[in-house]
């Protein structure tokens, strides 16, 4: 990317000045490394949403950022109603809430690596993965808009956890304000065999291991040691999600200029918050959000079932799970004044600093878990939402590393067959229904998470925690 | 009519091009489905009728692109042959279609990884200075 257009306010904050339509500045939190490696396209969708009415502070980019459609992906942006604020339908994305679920295993290294082979078996056979895969549940028209409304929380009520599970879970699982109404019969329909499915592409079931750990008081509060086994799933609100966004793109595309929003470019489609259109959106995407923490509950379910056929006393806990595709409403400092603000995480994930009302009471010294996800070879990570991080960029970080070749290229350099050998190698086991898919997915395929998390670390938006190495990953 | 997907860094783009507008989208619905497996994979046995009415050409090709992505997902089917026609006057555009498929067999059509949505990126359709049809947008994958 050119940088001479930035002004460099840190060695990790780069400024994109107001100029032309923009109402605020840009800010990228990037090394000079990465800032060079991103496509031009980063900067110039930061300042289109940097021009959407009612944007407050600045258009922000995390250092995993990189050309979206609309929004970057690590991209956040904060929008005030009062101020003719607007809600992005491409802010959010077609994978509404996806996000990061990381659970304990209360195992070790040791105990797994003479069973990894029959655990990532059991796995596979339990974990619906990979395109056309079905859950089992099926859902009423009723139990369907209960699901909407109650999230995690449904699903536990359901027989899918326990109440604990929903405390280390943002929103403690369940978003307010869902619409059931709002959301299409075809988002529904969409829904009807995929509840309880990890989905395709980046998505995933890891079986992970701590290797190192670089805060241990932070370690310590989140209960991670070093050689602990943890599992990570990477998914979101599946069929549902993906159709609200095709929905609502297009409602707001057509509605803009009647609205008076005149969009630099039609993938910014947005709507005003004070509209019955841009309130229709918020109904229906938190909606989308509790169908992916219900998701990600019936998921953590059938994890454990595995894990209790090949180790029978092992209980898996939740350490926390958050969402990186999500507009939610909150209170923010702006200046002198507590504002309340709807801010959107397009991968990018929320990562507020300790002391937050929020957070669990046993995280609030050390901060919020950030998850940040790998891809099967590459390291994954949890970070910790950094003190005065809420000044930076509304409390945000980054979730990954964002991929570095497209799939086209990905699929000339690799064939799946080799990639699965060559991990293997390596003690990690892949479970996927596609060597098409897994080649697409390839390590080399995605950039230096550790690069990125760097970033992040020392621009002072998430704390590096511990670094964690796939064992098993079961691959959509 | 002829297809190529194109590069995007989070995502994946499709386009199709042809002597004919219904032509240009035959070929993009073509590429879309070569962003999840091999479309001469695919055979063409079981048809499936669509139909789609929008403001404009482009937004008729964001609504063409998402209804084959709807029937992919709730009828877990994979589509490699699409005949449409499609009309445009002062009201909007119209299109009736057929597409042929068969159901996803994952052993067989390997497919990598479906397709969310069509989206606004990249959104171009034309008729070209020399007479070709241009369809194309981004694709979440």
């Amino acid at each position: 990317m050119e940088l001479r257009k930035f002004r460099q306010r840190g060695p990790y904050e780069w400024e994109l000045p107001a100029t032309g339509r923009m109402r605020v500045p840009g800010v990228i939190f990037a090394s000079r490394e990465l800032m060079e490696a991103m496509d031009d396209k980063v900067a110039e969708q930061v300042a289109n949403v940097a021009s959407l009415p009612g944007i407050v502070a600045a258009s922000y980019a995390m250092p995993d950022a990189h050309w979206g459609y609309g929004f970057p992906i690590g991209g956040v942006a904060a929008f005030d109603a009062d101020e003719g604020g607007v809600v992005s339908a491409g802010g959010v994305g077609f994978d509404i809430s996806c996000g990061v679920r990381t659970l304990h295993t209360g195992l070790k290294l040791a105990d797994v690596e003479a069973h990894k082979k029959r655990l990532a078996d059991v796995l596979y056979a339990r974990i619906p993965a990979g395109v056309g895969s079905t859950g089992t549940l099926r859902l009423s028209g009723p139990e369907t808009d209960a699901m909407l409304k109650g999230g995690a929380r449904w699903a536990v009520k359901q027989g899918y956890g326990s109440e604990a599970d929903l405390a280390h879970i943002e929103e403690s699982g369940c978003v307010a304000g869902a619409d059931p109404r709002a959301v299409s019969d075809m988002a529904k329909k969409r829904q009807r065999d995929e509840m309880g499915t990890l989905g395709s592409g980046n998505h995933y079931l890891e079986v992970q291991v701590v290797d190192e750990v670089f805060d241990a008081a932070a370690a310590k509060a989140f209960g991670l040691a070093r050689g602990d086994v943890v599992v990570s799933i990477h998914c979101g609100s599946r069929g549902l999600g993906h159709q609200i966004g095709t929905d609502y793109l297009r409602e707001m595309v057509i509605a803009a200029p009647a609205a008076g929003i005149a969009l630099p470019d039609r993938e910014l489609a947005c709507a005003p918050l004070k509209s019955t259109l841009g309130q229709c959106y918020l109904g229906a995407m938190r909606a989308g959000i509790n169908c992916a923490l219900a998701n990600r509950q019936i998921l953590t379910h059938l994890a454990r079932a595995a894990f209790a056929e090949v180790f029978p006393h092992v209980r898996l806990t939740v350490l926390y799970d958050v969402s990186h595709n999500t507009c939610k409403e909150e209170m923010h400092r702006v200046g002198d004044e507590r504002r309340r603000l709807f801010v959107h995480r397009k991968g990018a994930t929320r990562a507020f600093g300790p002391g937050h009302a929020e957070l669990p009471r046993e995280y609030r010294d050390a901060g919020q878990p950030v998850l940040i996800g790998g891809s099967m070879g590459t390291a994954s990570w949890i970070l910790a939402g950094a003190a005065g991080t809420e000044e930076r960029a509304f409390g945000s970080a980054c979730h990954g590393a964002g991929r570095a070749m497209s799939r086209n290229e990905a699929l000339r350099r690799w064939h799946g067959r080799n990639v699965v050998d060559e991990l293997a190698a390596r003690g990690i086991l892949i479970r996927s229904p596609s060597f098409r898919g897994v080649a697409e997915e390839a390590p080399l395929a995605y950039k230096d998470v550790g690069a990125v998390v760097e970033a992040a670390d020392r621009a002072g938006l998430a704390i590096k925690v511990a670094r964690l190495t796939p064992l098993v990953c079961i691959k959509g | 009519m002829a297809w190529r997907t194109f590069e995007h860094e989070a995502d994946v783009g499709v386009c199709g091009t042809g002597d004919t507008l219904a032509e240009a989208f035959a070929g993009a619905a073509t590429a879309m489905t070569a962003v999840i497996c091999d479309p001469a994979a695919v055979v063409p046995r079981d048809p499936v009728g669509i139909a789609c009415a929008a403001p404009d050409r482009e937004l008729l090709l964001v609504d063409w692109l998402n209804a084959l992505v709807f029937h992919m997902a709730t009828s877990r089917m994979l589509f490699s042959r699409f005949e449409l026609t499609v009309e445009s006057d002062v009201g909007g555009c119209r299109l009736v279609a057929t597409a042929w498929g068969e159901p996803v067999e994952v052993a067989r059509h390997q497919p990598a990884t479906e397709v969310k949505g069509a989206s606004f990126c990249e959104l171009r359709v034309e008729h070209c200075a020399d007479g070709v049809w241009i369809a194309q947008c981004v694709v979440d994958v």
